[in-house]
């Protein structure tokens, strides 16, 4: 049997302290997938129970790079919660990530609700009403970032934060399979990509992502944020970096997280 | 082996009987440590010699070495400027026989067609861009005449930048109100997206290789001519090609290209 409150109480004390926690797949080598989200849902329980609201769900593992690296042949997925999300150009505060990493996105905004199974790509364009640009945060409470597919699901699909650009653009302006990405950190160029990286088109993530929770009795719901995933692999960033996504026709975000003595 | 002494002539005969016969050998710094960039150029400048003595009609040049990231892989700190010729060209839709080449890879590329002369130095990338008739996608079959693609420098250099073959889209796109640095190119093979980048993994942007080129190729003397073509350097990592393999390079705004190995 994995405790999985145990496990859950020690990634919310993780959370909490800023201590992270040694890799749980050595211990429990027969966990499954299924046991991880349990693990993912009790934390997100704990935070609903101290006022914290879902806002919307995130797409991870979404190249195939990234699955091959975990060992698994489908992304994950975890919910994203109001306190995850900061405003562009403010700071964020030292200590709100333990060993960040940034990823730039593009966020689809739902205007209708989009419940899984059998939902395909027109309906998936049906339901969004914008996207914007936005970068996010993945961090890990897991040591080291040691992490195999069940530490990172349970460790909510290693999440952290997310920054919102501000200009809605309509699915109909832009085609997002070929829109452009440059991401810099400091002002320097660090990675580059298509949306096409992700899952070959981001609509394919918010399908895989309706239709995955569909089963579970979960609807995306209107207002909702859908992260489908990263364009570029993930950059380590630290304490003063600033960092700007440009994407292709969207325009750009823009975030920075605090120095030290700020 | 040779026993003759080592000078720019040998080097470009060497480098040249190795392309014809798709053999490949060993650094040649490695053997002639005097080797310096001036002289590889000059062999460079010899093997061209040899291409129009037989025939071979220059069209253009490419750079390589054009990423910041290619540059740390391959520890050199500044791009390299070779001759393209008509002989290089692989008309669209014609198959890359692997056999031909030693180690064939694909890299996607943004092209320009020249409608003036652009003589360096003291080009920048704005006056280089006036030089610009029109903007093409395209493929660059590139391969190296050093085993393992093991080299120096000046190997690189000597060795036409590792020039193979290249193809070239077929719909040229006005260079005016386009953001090549957000220029994204999704690479596939099979079907399966393997790769993306954008244009500002070409040195920042292609039009700051363009002028790179114009002014290096100016203090050698050279103008870069009206109707000639610039490869503008691999935007991903290069594909290794097996046959049987078909690579796709799409592009935002410039069409696509794709080759087929066998």
């Amino acid at each position: 049997m994995i405790p999985h409150q145990e496990l859950a109480d020690a990634l919310l004390t993780a959370y909490r302290t800023g201590e992270p926690v040694e890799p749980f797949t050595p211990r429990f080598p027969g966990a499954t997938i299924e046991d991880a989200y349990r693990v993912q849902q009790l934390q997100v329980a704990a935070w609903l129970d101290d006022g914290d609201r879902i806002v919307g769900h995130k797409v991870g593992l979404a190249s195939r790079a990234m699955q091959d690296m975990m060992g698994v042949n489908q992304p994950d997925f975890v919910h994203l919660t109001q306190r995850m999300f900061h405003l562009e150009h403010a700071p964020i505060p030292v200590g709100t990530f333990q060993q960040p990493r940034v990823e730039p996105e593009v966020a689809f905004i739902l205007g209708r609700p989009l419940t899984g199974p059998g939902v395909s790509i027109a309906d998936a364009i049906a339901a969004v009403d914008h996207v914007v640009p936005a970068l996010e945060f993945v961090d890990s409470r897991i040591s080291n970032w040691q992490i195999r597919i069940f530490d990172t699901v349970a460790d909510n699909a290693s999440s952290g934060g997310v920054v919102l650009g501000s200009r809605p653009t309509k699915l109909a302006d832009v085609d997002l399979r070929l829109m452009g990405c440059n991401l810099f950190i400091n002002g320097e160029l660090r990675g580059t990509g298509a949306g096409g990286a992700v899952l070959g088109s981001p609509l394919n993530a918010l399908v895989w992502l309706a239709n995955t929770l569909g089963p579970m009795g979960v609807t995306l719901e209107p207002g909702h944020v859908v992260l489908p995933g990263s364009m570029t692999r993930a950059f380590d960033v630290a304490p003063g970096d600033s960092i700007v996504a440009h994407l292709a026709g969207l325009g750009s975000v823009t975030t920075y997280l605090a120095k030290e003595d700020q | 082996m040779n026993d003759t002494p080592w000078t720019a002539q040998r080097l470009a005969e060497e480098l040249l009987e190795a392309a014809d016969t798709a053999t490949s050998r060993t650094s040649v710094e490695a053997e002639w440590p005097e080797l310096d960039l001036a002289t590889a150029y000059r062999a460079q400048d010899a093997a061209l010699d040899l291409r129009l003595a037989r025939g071979e009609k220059l069209i253009g040049i490419k750079l390589g070495v054009t990423s910041r990231a290619k540059q740390k892989q391959v520890n050199i700190d500044t791009p390299n400027v070779a001759w393209l010729t008509d002989a290089m060209r692989l008309p669209a839709g014609e198959p890359v026989v692997v056999e031909e080449y030693i180690h064939p890879r694909a890299e996607p590329e943004i092209a320009f067609l020249l409608g003036r002369d652009l003589a360096g130095p003291g080009i920048g990338p704005e006056t280089a861009m006036a030089a610009v008739d029109a903007v093409y996608a395209a493929v660059e079959i590139i391969d190296s005449r050093f085993a393992g693609y093991k080299f120096t420098v000046t190997d690189v250099t000597a060795d036409n930048a590792s020039s193979g073959r290249f193809v070239m889209g077929s719909v040229p796109a006005s260079p005016f109100g386009l953001d090549l640095a957000l220029e994204a190119v999704l690479v596939e093979s099979g079907g399966e997206v393997i790769d993306s980048a954008t244009g500002a993994a070409v040195y920042g942007n292609p039009a700051e290789a363009l002028a790179f080129a114009a002014n290096l190729l100016g203090e050698r003397g050279h103008t870069l001519k009206a109707g000639w073509l610039v490869l503008t350097g691999g935007m991903t990592d290069a594909v290794p090609l097996t046959p049987g393999m078909s690579v796709s390079a799409q592009f935002s705004n410039l069409g696509s290209v794709t080759v087929r190995a066998q």
